[in-house]
């Protein structure tokens, strides 16, 4: 084995671990804004990242029955529908049901996951118990190889891309605009941003439903790696959990670092060791970490 | 909260003991053995329900890991009589007789280290109760100390559950993997599968479930309950008035963790197997709905409710799996929504507040309803 080679299998194993840190932090994404926002904890957050991937599914089918000279363009417009379904839904759950239990948040626990078994079913039901993935545009398959040996997966690349998109977007998005503002105001000192004429349990519904969408938009991203079945969101439930409160529960920096440490601590143990042990010592490793400091990474300085 | 305080002492126990001779006596009578079994099954769930009453209801911290306790409690049960089932006679066809068939089946060549300690009867029954303890005392030492609770200590007791479950999923040569741990037979030479050893396994189960509530019902009567309950609605104003706040919520957390290894090794002598779908977050989840719906300040009415959840769940699972878990959702969302206090409160406001207030119509008693008003407010 040559430098380059070896060089080469590095890359690859960096790749790795960056594809992962892109999966986490889409993950803990929608999540971060929900529940480090606004407080609540939605244990239903896996299948909102399901109803993208069953978006994405759908589309692929029906453009492939109906349209099917559409195949290599779709996907983007998926991607926003998954967005839509996921926001509307965010929306409605946030209307029927979150609103009363802002002041409960361990019956918010409950109830979201009411929603969550009911959801699966709705799965199983209507789309069918197996698990699917959808026909893929051929640039979203193969590897890319810049030089013989070397091997980047482009659906790593495309999520890594939109991971980078959305996150930047939040980011943005919080910081600048008009909906930020109230939001911040809102987490901030919400009586006060209430008697300055912001509408804060319409900002609550807008941001419940933003951070579904966004979660929408992880389980479409998702698709483009893994298979999708009625009961893949609880796969994902407690890692995102765990990323959100890693870094921090208020800082969206501190959940783009800890998704970051995460996944490279991950990948780097499986390298070592079998899969789940690898596994089982990442997640011990943030549990203890979260035991020292509860408050996670990057604690915001705010009194409360 | 203080309806459930004005419940006098009187009423707690003619309750207790209608729930004694429902298991004791009309149970038994009513359902053969193979329904018996289940019930006690059933009940040895109702043992993590009542641990959940008093960490949950009286404490304020809710925990999505009980599974975690009741599946240690339950593995360390099936591991003694694992062993005791694995005898070198029996397994001589395995290429190393005398250890756990599913370790032969994973090249293990001799009884791991930590397999030893379970040969003995009495380090197995004590490993039932201080494993589940001393898990729960590290857990909730480390995060109660650092005044963490809320949804934070559900999240990590969540992460708890699944890194227990992905352990022994993926330690398959030391814990027999997706499997679990089958064929368990005999408990000290005295088989367990036969119908009079599964009655008398179901009056032993009834027997520390009534125990245990008792003794649950003396902590919240005591001092120590009245500050956990105090510690749920203002934890400052407890710790300023001196007490250490953090120590009671481990207290209680700990006992209620050793209550759900009870149950979990319960459950495998009167089901025979043990596997890691009890220890994960979605069995851990719905051990809470079981305490929820029955009510979750009601230590009997935590008993009702996972009664009725799980013979629901068996029923529908049977006759209408579609529906089942829609009706699990409407659980979830309606025990949250519309009935916080679960079965126990709607007990309480339709039937006992109106036998109360017949009571004290009939006296005429003007410091009953005094009380009364007093307890309702």
């Amino acid at each position: 084995m040559n430098f380059s080679e070896l060089l080469n299998i590095g890359l690859m194993q960096g790749f790795a671990g960056l594809s992962l840190f892109a999966v986490l932090l889409l993950m803990g994404l929608g999540l971060a804004i929900i529940f480090g926002q606004m407080g609540v904890i939605n244990m239903a957050h896996g299948e909102f990242m399901t109803i993208g991937a069953y978006t994405i599914y759908l589309s692929s089918h029906l453009t492939e029955l109906y349209a099917p000279g559409l195949k290599q363009i779709y996907f983007p417009f998926a991607v926003v529908l998954a967005f839509f379904f996921a926001f509307l839904l965010g929306w409605l759950v946030e209307w029927v049901l979150i609103r009363h239990l802002y002041k409960r948040a361990l019956d918010t626990l409950l109830a979201t996951w009411g929603i969550s078994l009911a959801m699966q079913q709705c799965f199983r039901t209507f789309i069918g118990p197996k698990e699917v993935s959808p026909n893929l545009p051929d640039w979203l398959l193969d590897a890319w190889a810049p030089v013989p040996g070397l091997d980047i997966p482009r659906n790593g690349l495309f999520v890594l891309a939109l991971t980078l998109f959305v996150t930047g977007a939040v980011l943005l998005a919080l910081s600048k605009s008009r909906w930020g503002l109230r939001v911040r105001a809102t987490v901030s000192n919400r009586m006060m941003a209430n008697a300055i004429g912001i509408d804060t349990s319409k900002t609550d519904r807008l941001t419940f439903a933003i951070g579904c969408g966004i979660a929408g938009m992880a389980g479409a991203a998702f698709t483009t790696i893994g298979s999708t079945g009625p009961t893949s969101g609880q796969l994902y439930i407690v890692d995102s959990f765990l990323v959100v409160t890693f870094g921090g529960a208020a800082s969206l920096l501190g959940t783009v670092v800890s998704a970051f440490g995460i996944a490279q601590t991950q990948s780097l143990a499986e390298f070592f060791l079998h899969g789940s042990m690898a596994k089982v010592l990442t997640l011990s490793l943030i549990v203890v970490i979260l035991m020292m400091r509860p408050q996670g990474l990057f604690a915001s300085k705010v009194r409360r | 909260m203080s309806m459930f305080q004005a419940l006098n002492k009187r009423y707690q126990l003619i309750s207790l003991f209608i729930l004694a001779i429902l298991l004791v006596v009309v149970l038994p009578l009513l359902l053969d053995i193979f329904r018996l079994n289940l019930i006690g099954k059933y009940l040895s769930y109702a043992f993590v329900a009542v641990g959940l009453v008093m960490v949950w209801g009286y404490g304020g911290v809710l925990s999505l890991g009980q599974g975690v306790f009741f599946g240690l409690g339950g593995y360390a049960m099936a591991m003694f009589l694992k062993l005791e089932a694995s005898d070198p006679i029996t397994t001589k066809i395995q290429s190393t007789p005398g250890i756990p068939d599913f370790m032969d089946w994973n090249q293990i060549t001799a009884l791991p280290l930590m397999w030893h300690p379970f040969k003995s009867f009495s380090f197995s029954l004590f490993a039932v109760v201080a494993v589940p303890t001393l898990l729960a005392w590290i857990v909730s030492f480390a995060m109660f100390k650092r005044r963490v609770g809320g949804v934070y200590f559900a999240i990590i007791t969540q992460a708890v559950a699944l890194i227990l479950t992905v352990l022994i999923i993926g330690q398959q040569g030391y814990t027999g993997g997706v499997n679990g741990m089958t064929d368990l037979k005999t408990l000290l030479g005295w088989d367990t599968r036969t119908n009079g050893a599964k009655y008398i396994l179901y009056y032993v189960c009834v027997a520390l479930l009534i125990g245990s509530i008792l003794l649950c019902r003396w902590i919240q009567t005591s001092k120590a309950g009245t500050l956990l309950l105090a510690m749920r609605d203002k934890e400052d104003r407890v710790r300023f008035s001196g007490y250490d706040v953090a120590d009671f919520r481990i207290f209680t957390f700990c006992l209620a963790a050793a209550l759900s290894g009870i149950g979990g090794a319960l459950f495998t002598l009167q089901v025979g197997f043990m596997s890691p779908s009890f220890v994960g977050i979605v069995p851990s989840v719905e051990m809470v709905i079981f305490a929820a719906v029955g009510g979750r300040m009601s230590l009997i009415g935590a008993v009702y409710g996972t009664l009725i959840v799980n013979a629901g769940k068996s029923f529908f699972s049977e006759s209408f799996p579609d529906l089942w878990l829609f009706l699990m959702a409407g659980l979830f969302i309606g025990v949250t929504m519309a009935f916080p206090m679960g079965l126990a409160g709607l007990w309480e406001s339709f039937v006992v507040t109106r036998w109360e207030k017949y009571r004290s119509k009939a006296k005429g008693s003007q410091s009953d309803k005094a009380a009364l008003a007093g307890g309702l407010q």
